[in-house]
Protein backbone atom coordinates (compact mmCIF):
# COMPACT_ATOMS: atom_id res chain seq x y z
CA UNK A 1 0.00 0.00 0.00
CA UNK A 2 1.29 3.49 -0.86
CA UNK A 3 2.20 5.92 1.89
CA UNK A 4 0.30 8.70 0.13
CA UNK A 5 -2.49 8.31 -2.43
CA UNK A 6 -4.02 11.43 -3.91
CA UNK A 7 -7.03 11.07 -6.18
CA UNK A 8 -9.27 13.49 -8.06
CA UNK A 9 -7.82 16.44 -6.13
CA UNK A 10 -9.00 19.97 -6.82
CA UNK A 11 -7.84 23.05 -4.89
CA UNK A 12 -7.21 26.74 -5.37
CA UNK A 13 -7.40 30.17 -3.80
CA UNK A 14 -10.94 31.29 -3.02
CA UNK A 15 -12.99 31.09 -6.21
CA UNK A 16 -9.94 30.56 -8.41
CA UNK A 17 -9.35 26.87 -9.06
CA UNK A 18 -5.70 25.91 -9.64
CA UNK A 19 -5.43 22.13 -9.29
CA UNK A 20 -7.71 19.83 -11.27
CA UNK A 21 -8.04 16.04 -11.27
CA UNK A 22 -4.69 15.58 -9.58
CA UNK A 23 -3.80 11.98 -8.81
CA UNK A 24 -0.47 10.60 -7.54
CA UNK A 25 1.02 8.06 -5.19
CA UNK A 26 4.16 8.09 -3.08
CA UNK A 27 5.52 4.81 -1.73
CA UNK A 28 7.48 4.38 1.48
CA UNK A 29 11.09 5.38 0.93
CA UNK A 30 10.33 6.84 -2.49
CA UNK A 31 11.36 10.28 -3.73
CA UNK A 32 8.77 11.55 -6.18
CA UNK A 33 9.53 14.69 -8.15
CA UNK A 34 7.13 17.14 -9.72
CA UNK A 35 8.59 19.33 -12.43
CA UNK A 36 6.93 22.29 -14.04
CA UNK A 37 7.30 25.92 -14.96
CA UNK A 38 6.35 28.86 -12.74
CA UNK A 39 2.66 29.28 -12.06
CA UNK A 40 1.66 25.75 -13.04
CA UNK A 41 0.44 24.82 -9.56
CA UNK A 42 3.38 22.91 -8.09
CA UNK A 43 3.51 24.87 -4.83
CA UNK A 44 -0.29 24.89 -4.67
CA UNK A 45 -0.19 21.09 -4.76
CA UNK A 46 2.07 20.98 -1.68
CA UNK A 47 -0.03 23.60 0.09
CA UNK A 48 -3.16 21.54 -0.53
CA UNK A 49 -1.49 18.36 0.68
CA UNK A 50 -0.19 20.04 3.85
CA UNK A 51 -3.49 21.76 4.58
CA UNK A 52 -2.22 25.31 4.10
CA UNK A 53 -5.10 25.80 1.63
CA UNK A 54 -8.37 23.87 1.62
CA UNK A 55 -9.17 21.27 -1.02
CA UNK A 56 -12.45 21.60 -2.91
CA UNK A 57 -12.66 18.01 -4.11
CA UNK A 58 -10.84 14.72 -3.91
CA UNK A 59 -9.05 12.55 -1.38
CA UNK A 60 -5.62 12.68 0.27
CA UNK A 61 -5.08 9.25 1.80
CA UNK A 62 -2.03 9.32 4.06
CA UNK A 63 -1.06 6.09 5.80
CA UNK A 64 -4.49 4.66 5.03
CA UNK A 65 -6.51 7.64 6.30
CA UNK A 66 -8.17 10.39 4.27
CA UNK A 67 -6.76 13.63 5.71
CA UNK A 68 -8.17 15.97 3.04
CA UNK A 69 -10.51 17.69 5.51
CA UNK A 70 -8.17 17.71 8.49
CA UNK A 71 -6.57 20.95 9.72
CA UNK A 72 -2.85 21.43 8.99
CA UNK A 73 -1.65 20.78 12.54
CA UNK A 74 -3.31 17.35 12.61
CA UNK A 75 -1.75 16.36 9.29
CA UNK A 76 1.63 17.47 10.59
CA UNK A 77 1.17 15.37 13.72
CA UNK A 78 0.35 12.36 11.54
CA UNK A 79 3.78 12.68 9.93
CA UNK A 80 3.22 14.91 6.93
CA UNK A 81 6.13 17.35 7.03
CA UNK A 82 6.27 20.46 4.86
CA UNK A 83 9.23 22.65 3.95
CA UNK A 84 7.70 25.63 2.16
CA UNK A 85 9.15 27.82 -0.53
CA UNK A 86 10.91 30.76 1.12
CA UNK A 87 11.71 28.57 4.18
CA UNK A 88 9.62 30.61 6.65
CA UNK A 89 12.08 30.40 9.49
CA UNK A 90 11.01 32.06 12.73
CA UNK A 91 13.34 35.06 12.51
CA UNK A 92 13.39 35.95 16.22
CA UNK A 93 14.12 32.39 17.39
CA UNK A 94 17.62 30.95 17.32
CA UNK A 95 18.53 27.99 15.12
CA UNK A 96 18.24 25.61 18.07
CA UNK A 97 14.94 27.16 19.22
CA UNK A 98 13.50 26.81 15.72
CA UNK A 99 14.29 23.10 15.83
CA UNK A 100 13.11 22.57 19.41
CA UNK A 101 9.88 24.31 18.54
CA UNK A 102 9.19 21.76 15.80
CA UNK A 103 10.18 18.82 18.01
CA UNK A 104 7.79 19.92 20.73
CA UNK A 105 4.93 20.34 18.27
CA UNK A 106 5.32 16.70 17.30
CA UNK A 107 5.84 15.59 20.93
CA UNK A 108 9.33 14.35 20.07
CA UNK A 109 12.09 14.17 22.71
CA UNK A 110 14.54 17.05 22.41
CA UNK A 111 17.36 14.57 21.71
CA UNK A 112 16.10 14.59 18.14
CA UNK A 113 17.41 18.15 17.81
CA UNK A 114 20.96 16.99 18.56
CA UNK A 115 20.46 14.09 16.17
CA UNK A 116 19.51 16.48 13.39
CA UNK A 117 22.38 18.82 14.21
CA UNK A 118 24.71 15.84 13.79
CA UNK A 119 23.11 15.11 10.42
CA UNK A 120 23.40 18.75 9.30
CA UNK A 121 26.87 19.77 10.58
CA UNK A 122 26.60 23.15 8.87
CA UNK A 123 24.18 24.13 11.66
CA UNK A 124 26.63 23.44 14.51
CA UNK A 125 28.47 26.80 14.52
CA UNK A 126 25.26 28.84 14.13
CA UNK A 127 23.02 27.21 16.74
CA UNK A 128 22.67 30.37 18.83
CA UNK A 129 22.20 32.69 15.89
CA UNK A 130 18.74 34.14 15.18
CA UNK A 131 17.00 32.52 12.22
CA UNK A 132 16.43 35.90 10.59
CA UNK A 133 20.13 36.66 10.10
CA UNK A 134 21.09 33.41 8.36
CA UNK A 135 22.00 33.19 4.69
CA UNK A 136 19.50 31.67 2.25
CA UNK A 137 21.38 28.37 2.18
CA UNK A 138 21.62 28.16 5.97
CA UNK A 139 17.92 28.95 6.25
CA UNK A 140 17.12 26.20 3.78
CA UNK A 141 19.12 23.64 5.74
CA UNK A 142 17.50 24.83 8.96
CA UNK A 143 14.03 24.59 7.41
CA UNK A 144 14.75 21.02 6.39
CA UNK A 145 16.28 20.07 9.74
CA UNK A 146 13.40 21.74 11.58
CA UNK A 147 10.88 19.77 9.56
CA UNK A 148 12.74 16.51 10.28
CA UNK A 149 12.68 17.27 14.02
CA UNK A 150 8.97 16.39 13.83
CA UNK A 151 9.94 12.88 12.60
CA UNK A 152 7.75 13.00 9.48
CA UNK A 153 7.33 9.91 7.33
CA UNK A 154 6.75 12.05 4.23
CA UNK A 155 8.38 15.42 3.55
CA UNK A 156 6.79 17.85 1.11
CA UNK A 157 9.73 19.84 -0.21
CA UNK A 158 9.04 23.02 -2.16
CA UNK A 159 11.86 24.29 -4.42
CA UNK A 160 14.73 23.76 -1.96
CA UNK A 161 17.38 24.98 -4.42
CA UNK A 162 15.79 28.38 -4.93
CA UNK A 163 18.44 31.06 -4.37
CA UNK A 164 21.12 28.87 -2.82
CA UNK A 165 24.70 28.18 -3.88
CA UNK A 166 25.63 24.91 -5.69
CA UNK A 167 27.74 23.56 -2.79
CA UNK A 168 24.77 23.72 -0.42
CA UNK A 169 22.54 22.21 -3.09
CA UNK A 170 24.89 19.21 -3.33
CA UNK A 171 24.98 18.97 0.46
CA UNK A 172 21.18 18.86 0.56
CA UNK A 173 21.09 16.09 -2.07
CA UNK A 174 23.61 13.98 -0.15
CA UNK A 175 21.83 14.50 3.17
CA UNK A 176 18.40 13.67 1.77
CA UNK A 177 19.67 10.48 0.16
CA UNK A 178 21.36 9.53 3.43
CA UNK A 179 18.17 10.24 5.38
CA UNK A 180 16.18 8.08 3.02
CA UNK A 181 18.57 5.21 3.56
CA UNK A 182 18.73 5.55 7.35
CA UNK A 183 15.17 6.64 8.19
CA UNK A 184 13.20 5.28 5.23
CA UNK A 185 12.06 8.84 4.54
CA UNK A 186 9.70 9.51 1.64
CA UNK A 187 9.83 12.84 -0.19
CA UNK A 188 7.51 14.64 -2.55
CA UNK A 189 9.73 17.18 -4.21
CA UNK A 190 8.67 20.15 -6.28
CA UNK A 191 11.45 21.76 -8.32
CA UNK A 192 12.36 23.68 -11.42
CA UNK A 193 16.01 22.62 -11.23
CA UNK A 194 16.21 19.57 -13.53
CA UNK A 195 19.71 18.61 -12.38
CA UNK A 196 18.68 18.57 -8.71
CA UNK A 197 15.59 16.56 -9.60
CA UNK A 198 17.64 14.10 -11.61
CA UNK A 199 20.05 13.59 -8.70
CA UNK A 200 17.27 12.85 -6.22
CA UNK A 201 14.01 11.61 -7.68
CA UNK A 202 13.06 8.00 -8.40
CA UNK A 203 10.12 9.10 -10.51
CA UNK A 204 9.19 12.45 -11.99
CA UNK A 205 5.77 13.80 -12.86
CA UNK A 206 5.16 16.85 -14.95
CA UNK A 207 2.69 19.53 -13.93
CA UNK A 208 1.08 21.86 -16.39
CA UNK A 209 -1.85 24.19 -15.78
CA UNK A 210 -2.82 22.42 -12.57
CA UNK A 211 -2.78 18.89 -13.99
CA UNK A 212 -0.20 16.16 -13.59
CA UNK A 213 0.94 14.26 -16.64
CA UNK A 214 2.19 10.68 -16.81
CA UNK A 215 5.35 9.62 -15.02
CA UNK A 216 8.78 9.86 -16.58
CA UNK A 217 12.19 8.67 -15.39
CA UNK A 218 14.58 11.41 -14.14
CA UNK A 219 16.67 10.86 -17.23
CA UNK A 220 13.70 11.53 -19.49
CA UNK A 221 12.75 14.52 -17.41
CA UNK A 222 16.29 15.82 -17.64
CA UNK A 223 16.16 15.61 -21.40
CA UNK A 224 12.83 17.37 -21.60
CA UNK B 1 20.03 35.54 32.09
CA UNK B 2 21.57 38.34 30.01
CA UNK B 3 22.96 41.55 31.47
CA UNK B 4 20.00 43.42 30.00
CA UNK B 5 17.54 41.05 31.72
CA UNK B 6 19.37 41.35 35.03
CA UNK B 7 19.36 45.14 34.77
CA UNK B 8 15.65 45.06 33.95
CA UNK B 9 14.81 42.97 37.02
CA UNK B 10 16.99 45.25 39.15
CA UNK B 11 15.12 48.33 37.96
CA UNK B 12 11.73 46.66 38.45
CA UNK B 13 12.81 45.66 41.97
CA UNK B 14 13.93 49.20 42.74
CA UNK B 15 10.67 50.67 41.42
CA UNK B 16 8.66 48.16 43.46
CA UNK B 17 10.67 48.95 46.58
CA UNK B 18 10.08 52.67 46.09
CA UNK B 19 6.35 52.20 45.44
CA UNK B 20 5.80 49.73 48.28
CA UNK B 21 8.06 51.24 50.96
CA UNK B 22 8.97 54.86 50.24
CA UNK B 23 5.57 56.08 48.97
CA UNK B 24 3.45 54.66 51.83
CA UNK B 25 5.94 56.04 54.39
CA UNK B 26 5.86 59.66 53.31
CA UNK B 27 2.98 59.89 50.85
CA UNK B 28 -0.30 61.74 51.18
CA UNK B 29 -3.67 60.04 51.04
CA UNK B 30 -4.41 61.54 47.61
CA UNK B 31 -1.15 60.13 46.29
CA UNK B 32 -2.10 56.67 47.58
CA UNK B 33 -5.57 56.79 46.04
CA UNK B 34 -4.17 58.00 42.73
CA UNK B 35 -1.47 55.35 42.99
CA UNK B 36 -4.11 52.64 43.45
CA UNK B 37 -5.98 53.86 40.38
CA UNK B 38 -2.79 54.04 38.31
CA UNK B 39 -1.72 50.57 39.43
CA UNK B 40 -5.09 49.03 38.55
CA UNK B 41 -5.01 50.71 35.13
CA UNK B 42 -1.39 49.56 34.72
CA UNK B 43 -2.55 45.98 35.28
CA UNK B 44 -5.07 46.51 32.49
CA UNK B 45 -2.24 47.82 30.29
CA UNK B 46 -0.16 44.78 31.21
CA UNK B 47 -2.96 42.47 30.09
CA UNK B 48 -3.02 44.13 26.66
CA UNK B 49 0.78 44.13 26.51
CA UNK B 50 0.62 40.37 27.00
CA UNK B 51 -1.93 39.50 24.35
CA UNK B 52 -1.07 42.20 21.81
CA UNK B 53 2.67 42.63 22.30
CA UNK B 54 3.53 38.96 22.70
CA UNK B 55 0.70 37.06 21.02
CA UNK B 56 -0.19 39.58 18.31
CA UNK B 57 -3.87 39.64 19.32
CA UNK B 58 -5.12 43.23 19.19
CA UNK B 59 -8.04 43.40 21.56
CA UNK B 60 -9.56 46.83 21.16
CA UNK B 61 -12.03 46.00 23.91
CA UNK B 62 -9.75 44.82 26.71
CA UNK B 63 -11.68 47.05 29.10
CA UNK B 64 -14.63 44.65 28.77
CA UNK B 65 -12.85 42.19 31.10
CA UNK B 66 -11.72 45.03 33.36
CA UNK B 67 -15.25 46.37 33.74
CA UNK B 68 -16.90 42.98 33.95
CA UNK B 69 -14.64 41.92 36.82
CA UNK B 70 -15.34 45.23 38.58
CA UNK B 71 -19.10 44.77 38.33
CA UNK B 72 -19.01 41.08 39.27
CA UNK B 73 -16.87 41.96 42.29
CA UNK B 74 -19.28 44.71 43.37
CA UNK B 75 -22.38 42.54 42.94
CA UNK B 76 -20.80 39.48 44.58
CA UNK B 77 -19.30 41.60 47.36
CA UNK B 78 -22.66 43.16 48.20
CA UNK B 79 -24.34 39.76 48.26
CA UNK B 80 -21.70 37.61 49.93
CA UNK B 81 -20.10 37.86 53.34
CA UNK B 82 -16.60 37.60 51.96
CA UNK B 83 -15.05 40.23 49.69
CA UNK B 84 -11.93 38.09 48.97
CA UNK B 85 -14.29 35.40 47.66
CA UNK B 86 -16.03 38.06 45.56
CA UNK B 87 -12.64 39.08 44.13
CA UNK B 88 -11.84 35.49 43.18
CA UNK B 89 -15.27 35.08 41.56
CA UNK B 90 -14.76 38.36 39.65
CA UNK B 91 -11.37 37.37 38.23
CA UNK B 92 -12.74 33.93 37.32
CA UNK B 93 -15.71 35.59 35.59
CA UNK B 94 -13.40 37.82 33.53
CA UNK B 95 -11.24 34.83 32.59
CA UNK B 96 -14.31 32.72 31.77
CA UNK B 97 -15.80 35.47 29.62
CA UNK B 98 -12.48 35.88 27.78
CA UNK B 99 -12.34 32.12 27.23
CA UNK B 100 -15.88 32.06 25.85
CA UNK B 101 -15.34 35.05 23.57
CA UNK B 102 -11.93 33.74 22.51
CA UNK B 103 -13.37 30.33 21.69
CA UNK B 104 -15.82 31.80 19.20
CA UNK B 105 -13.20 34.14 17.71
CA UNK B 106 -10.31 31.70 17.37
CA UNK B 107 -12.34 28.66 16.37
CA UNK B 108 -14.19 30.90 13.95
CA UNK B 109 -10.78 31.85 12.48
CA UNK B 110 -11.41 35.54 13.09
CA UNK B 111 -8.19 37.47 13.09
CA UNK B 112 -6.50 40.84 12.74
CA UNK B 113 -8.75 43.84 12.44
CA UNK B 114 -12.00 41.87 12.78
CA UNK B 115 -10.90 40.64 16.19
CA UNK B 116 -10.30 44.23 17.27
CA UNK B 117 -13.74 45.24 16.04
CA UNK B 118 -15.48 42.35 17.79
CA UNK B 119 -13.79 42.94 21.14
CA UNK B 120 -14.54 46.66 20.97
CA UNK B 121 -18.14 45.95 20.07
CA UNK B 122 -18.52 43.59 23.02
CA UNK B 123 -17.11 46.22 25.36
CA UNK B 124 -19.44 48.90 23.99
CA UNK B 125 -22.45 46.57 24.24
CA UNK B 126 -21.63 46.07 27.92
CA UNK B 127 -21.23 49.84 28.28
CA UNK B 128 -24.66 50.49 26.73
CA UNK B 129 -26.25 47.71 28.71
CA UNK B 130 -24.92 48.85 32.08
CA UNK B 131 -25.84 52.45 31.27
CA UNK B 132 -29.53 51.58 31.08
CA UNK B 133 -29.73 49.67 34.36
CA UNK B 134 -30.83 52.64 36.46
CA UNK B 135 -34.22 51.30 37.56
CA UNK B 136 -34.96 49.27 40.69
CA UNK B 137 -35.71 46.27 38.52
CA UNK B 138 -31.97 46.12 37.79
CA UNK B 139 -31.03 44.93 41.24
CA UNK B 140 -29.21 41.67 41.82
CA UNK B 141 -29.86 40.58 45.40
CA UNK B 142 -28.61 43.48 47.49
CA UNK B 143 -26.75 45.14 44.58
CA UNK B 144 -28.45 47.80 42.47
CA UNK B 145 -26.57 48.13 39.16
CA UNK B 146 -27.20 51.85 39.20
CA UNK B 147 -27.13 52.63 35.49
CA UNK B 148 -25.02 55.63 34.55
CA UNK B 149 -24.10 56.26 38.19
CA UNK B 150 -22.59 52.84 38.71
CA UNK B 151 -22.44 51.26 42.17
CA UNK B 152 -21.10 53.87 44.62
CA UNK B 153 -21.57 51.39 47.45
CA UNK B 154 -18.97 49.03 45.98
CA UNK B 155 -17.63 47.13 49.00
CA UNK B 156 -13.99 47.50 49.93
CA UNK B 157 -11.88 44.39 50.29
CA UNK B 158 -11.51 43.14 53.85
CA UNK B 159 -9.21 40.49 55.31
CA UNK B 160 -10.72 36.98 55.24
CA UNK B 161 -12.85 36.45 58.36
CA UNK B 162 -13.06 40.17 59.14
CA UNK B 163 -15.74 41.56 56.82
CA UNK B 164 -16.33 44.57 59.07
CA UNK B 165 -12.73 45.77 58.91
CA UNK B 166 -12.22 46.82 55.29
CA UNK B 167 -8.75 47.80 54.13
CA UNK B 168 -7.79 51.47 54.38
CA UNK B 169 -6.87 53.37 51.18
CA UNK B 170 -3.19 53.04 52.12
CA UNK B 171 -3.58 49.27 52.36
CA UNK B 172 -5.48 49.12 49.07
CA UNK B 173 -2.60 51.04 47.51
CA UNK B 174 -0.06 48.47 48.75
CA UNK B 175 -2.36 45.68 47.55
CA UNK B 176 -2.71 47.27 44.11
CA UNK B 177 1.03 47.84 43.64
CA UNK B 178 1.75 44.34 44.95
CA UNK B 179 -0.78 42.90 42.51
CA UNK B 180 0.81 44.86 39.67
CA UNK B 181 4.20 43.42 40.56
CA UNK B 182 2.72 39.90 40.83
CA UNK B 183 0.99 40.24 37.44
CA UNK B 184 4.24 41.50 35.89
CA UNK B 185 6.14 38.48 37.24
CA UNK B 186 3.37 36.12 36.06
CA UNK B 187 3.54 37.61 32.55
CA UNK B 188 7.35 37.32 32.44
CA UNK B 189 7.28 33.75 33.71
CA UNK B 190 4.47 32.79 31.32
CA UNK B 191 6.49 34.01 28.35
CA UNK B 192 9.57 32.14 29.52
CA UNK B 193 7.72 28.79 29.42
CA UNK B 194 7.34 26.53 26.38
CA UNK B 195 3.79 27.81 26.12
CA UNK B 196 5.03 31.41 25.99
CA UNK B 197 7.65 30.66 23.37
CA UNK B 198 5.08 28.87 21.27
CA UNK B 199 2.78 31.89 21.54
CA UNK B 200 5.56 34.21 20.32
CA UNK B 201 6.32 31.90 17.40
CA UNK B 202 2.62 31.84 16.50
CA UNK B 203 2.68 35.64 16.46
CA UNK B 204 5.70 35.53 14.14
CA UNK B 205 4.14 33.11 11.68
CA UNK B 206 0.87 31.46 12.59
CA UNK B 207 0.56 29.45 9.38
CA UNK B 208 4.03 27.97 9.79
CA UNK B 209 3.38 27.08 13.42
CA UNK B 210 0.23 25.24 12.41
CA UNK B 211 2.02 23.39 9.63
CA UNK B 212 4.60 22.22 12.17
CA UNK B 213 1.81 20.67 14.23
CA UNK B 214 0.64 23.34 16.67
CA UNK B 215 -3.07 23.83 17.21
CA UNK B 216 -2.66 27.60 17.25
CA UNK B 217 -6.25 28.18 18.35
CA UNK B 218 -5.59 26.57 21.74
CA UNK B 219 -2.49 28.67 22.35
CA UNK B 220 -4.25 31.87 21.37
CA UNK B 221 -7.21 30.96 23.55
CA UNK B 222 -4.88 30.24 26.47
CA UNK B 223 -3.07 33.57 26.28
CA UNK B 224 -6.30 35.50 25.64
CA UNK B 225 -7.86 33.92 28.74
CA UNK B 226 -4.79 34.78 30.82
CA UNK B 227 -5.02 38.35 29.49
CA UNK B 228 -8.71 38.45 30.50
CA UNK B 229 -7.88 37.23 34.01
CA UNK B 230 -5.15 39.86 34.46
CA UNK B 231 -7.48 42.61 33.21
CA UNK B 232 -9.98 41.23 35.75
CA UNK B 233 -7.48 41.69 38.58
CA UNK B 234 -7.11 45.31 37.47
CA UNK B 235 -10.90 45.71 37.44
CA UNK B 236 -11.29 44.40 41.00
CA UNK B 237 -8.57 46.75 42.26
CA UNK B 238 -10.08 49.69 40.39
CA UNK B 239 -13.44 48.91 42.02
CA UNK B 240 -11.67 49.09 45.39
CA UNK B 241 -9.86 52.31 44.53
CA UNK B 242 -12.89 54.23 43.27
CA UNK B 243 -16.17 52.41 42.58
CA UNK B 244 -17.60 50.64 39.56
CA UNK B 245 -19.31 52.62 36.81
CA UNK B 246 -20.07 52.10 33.11
CA UNK B 247 -16.99 54.17 32.23
CA UNK B 248 -14.92 51.07 32.95
CA UNK B 249 -16.23 49.68 29.63
CA UNK B 250 -16.16 52.95 27.69
CA UNK B 251 -14.51 53.73 24.38
CA UNK B 252 -12.24 56.17 26.21
CA UNK B 253 -10.93 53.48 28.57
CA UNK B 254 -10.39 51.10 25.65
CA UNK B 255 -8.59 53.81 23.67
CA UNK B 256 -6.46 54.89 26.63
CA UNK B 257 -5.07 51.43 27.27
CA UNK B 258 -3.99 51.15 23.63
CA UNK B 259 -2.27 54.53 23.90
CA UNK B 260 -0.40 53.42 27.06
CA UNK B 261 0.83 50.27 25.34
CA UNK B 262 1.93 52.08 22.16
CA UNK B 263 3.58 54.97 24.00
CA UNK B 264 5.30 52.69 26.55
CA UNK B 265 6.47 50.19 23.97
CA UNK B 266 4.66 47.30 22.32
CA UNK B 267 6.46 44.01 22.87
CA UNK B 268 7.57 44.82 26.41
CA UNK B 269 5.84 44.47 29.79
CA UNK B 270 7.47 47.31 31.68
CA UNK B 271 6.91 49.80 28.82
CA UNK B 272 3.09 49.83 28.95
CA UNK B 273 3.19 50.07 32.75
CA UNK B 274 5.52 53.08 32.50
CA UNK B 275 3.36 54.54 29.72
CA UNK B 276 0.26 54.17 31.89
CA UNK B 277 1.82 55.80 34.96
CA UNK B 278 3.34 58.68 32.97
CA UNK B 279 0.23 59.48 30.96
CA UNK B 280 -2.12 59.08 33.90
CA UNK B 281 0.08 61.40 35.97
CA UNK B 282 0.16 63.88 33.10
CA UNK B 283 -3.60 63.65 32.70
CA UNK B 284 -4.15 64.17 36.44
CA UNK B 285 -1.79 67.15 36.48
CA UNK B 286 -3.46 68.76 33.47
CA UNK B 287 -6.85 68.24 35.09
CA UNK B 288 -5.64 69.95 38.25
CA UNK B 289 -4.59 73.16 36.47
CA UNK B 290 -7.31 75.61 37.37
CA UNK B 291 -8.41 78.08 34.74
CA UNK B 292 -11.61 79.17 36.39
CA UNK B 293 -14.90 77.33 37.00
CA UNK B 294 -15.75 74.93 34.17
CA UNK B 295 -12.57 75.61 32.27
CA UNK B 296 -9.41 73.56 31.86
CA UNK B 297 -6.08 74.99 30.76
CA UNK B 298 -5.64 72.05 28.41
CA UNK B 299 -8.03 69.20 27.71
CA UNK B 300 -6.20 66.03 28.91
CA UNK B 301 -7.80 63.99 26.11
CA UNK B 302 -6.45 66.42 23.53
CA UNK B 303 -2.98 66.13 25.06
CA UNK B 304 -3.24 62.31 25.00
CA UNK B 305 -4.07 62.49 21.31
CA UNK B 306 -1.07 64.72 20.62
CA UNK B 307 1.25 62.45 22.67
CA UNK B 308 0.05 59.39 20.74
CA UNK B 309 0.49 61.11 17.38
CA UNK B 310 3.99 62.30 18.28
CA UNK B 311 4.91 58.87 19.57
CA UNK B 312 3.65 57.08 16.46
CA UNK B 313 5.48 59.55 14.23
CA UNK B 314 8.70 59.98 16.21
CA UNK B 315 9.10 57.02 18.59
CA UNK B 316 7.59 54.15 16.70
CA UNK B 317 8.94 51.54 19.11
CA UNK B 318 7.70 53.41 22.16
CA UNK B 319 9.48 54.98 25.12
CA UNK B 320 11.10 51.96 26.75
CA UNK B 321 12.53 50.23 23.64
CA UNK B 322 13.79 53.60 22.36
CA UNK B 323 15.45 54.38 25.71
CA UNK B 324 17.03 50.90 25.82
CA UNK B 325 18.31 51.20 22.26
CA UNK B 326 19.73 54.63 23.03
CA UNK B 327 21.40 53.33 26.19
CA UNK B 328 22.95 50.40 24.33
CA UNK B 329 24.21 52.72 21.60
CA UNK B 330 25.82 55.03 24.16
CA UNK B 331 27.34 52.05 25.95
CA UNK B 332 28.75 50.68 22.70
CA UNK B 333 30.12 54.10 21.85
CA UNK B 334 31.73 54.43 25.29
CA UNK B 335 33.27 50.96 24.95
CA UNK B 336 34.58 51.89 21.52
CA UNK B 337 36.14 55.11 22.81
CA UNK B 338 37.69 53.30 25.78
CA UNK B 339 39.03 50.60 23.47
CA UNK B 340 40.56 53.18 21.15
CA UNK B 341 42.04 55.11 24.08
CA UNK B 342 43.61 51.97 25.46
CA UNK B 343 45.00 51.03 22.09
CA UNK B 344 46.58 54.45 21.78
CA UNK B 345 48.31 53.94 25.13
CA UNK B 346 49.54 50.57 23.97
CA UNK B 347 47.71 48.45 26.53
CA UNK B 348 44.57 46.29 26.38
CA UNK B 349 41.30 47.93 27.40
CA UNK B 350 40.71 45.30 30.12
CA UNK B 351 43.86 46.37 31.96
CA UNK B 352 42.86 49.98 32.24
CA UNK B 353 41.26 51.07 35.52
Amino acid sequence: MSLLTVSDLAAGYGQIGILRDVALTVDKGEILGVLGHNGMGKSTLLKALSGAIPVTRGAIVFEGLDVAREPPFRRARRGLGYVPQGRQIFPALTVRENMEYAARAAAQPLEIVDDMIARFPRLTPILDRAGGVLSGGEQQILALARCLCGRPSLVLLDEPTEGIQPSIRDEIVETLLRLRRSLGLSILLVEQNVKFMGDLADRVLHMEKGRLSAAATPEIAAMA
Amino acid sequence: MTLRDALGWLLVGAAALYALVAVPTGGELTTMINGSIYASYAILALSLALIWGYAGILSFGQAAFFGLAGYVYAVAGLNLESTPLAAVIAVAAAAGFAALLGYFMFWGRISDVYLGVITLTVSLILYRFINQTAGEEWTIGAAPLGGFNGIPSTPILAPPGHPDEPFLPEQIYVLAVGALLACYVICKLAMATRFGRAVVAIRENEGRAELLGYDTRRYKLGIFTLGGAIAGVGGVLFANSVFVSPNMFSLQTNGQVIIWVIVGGLGTFAGPVIGCFLLMALSTWLGSLDAGPGFAVLDPNLVMGVVLTLCVLGLRQGLLPTALALGERLLAKARGTRGRGAAELGQPAEERP
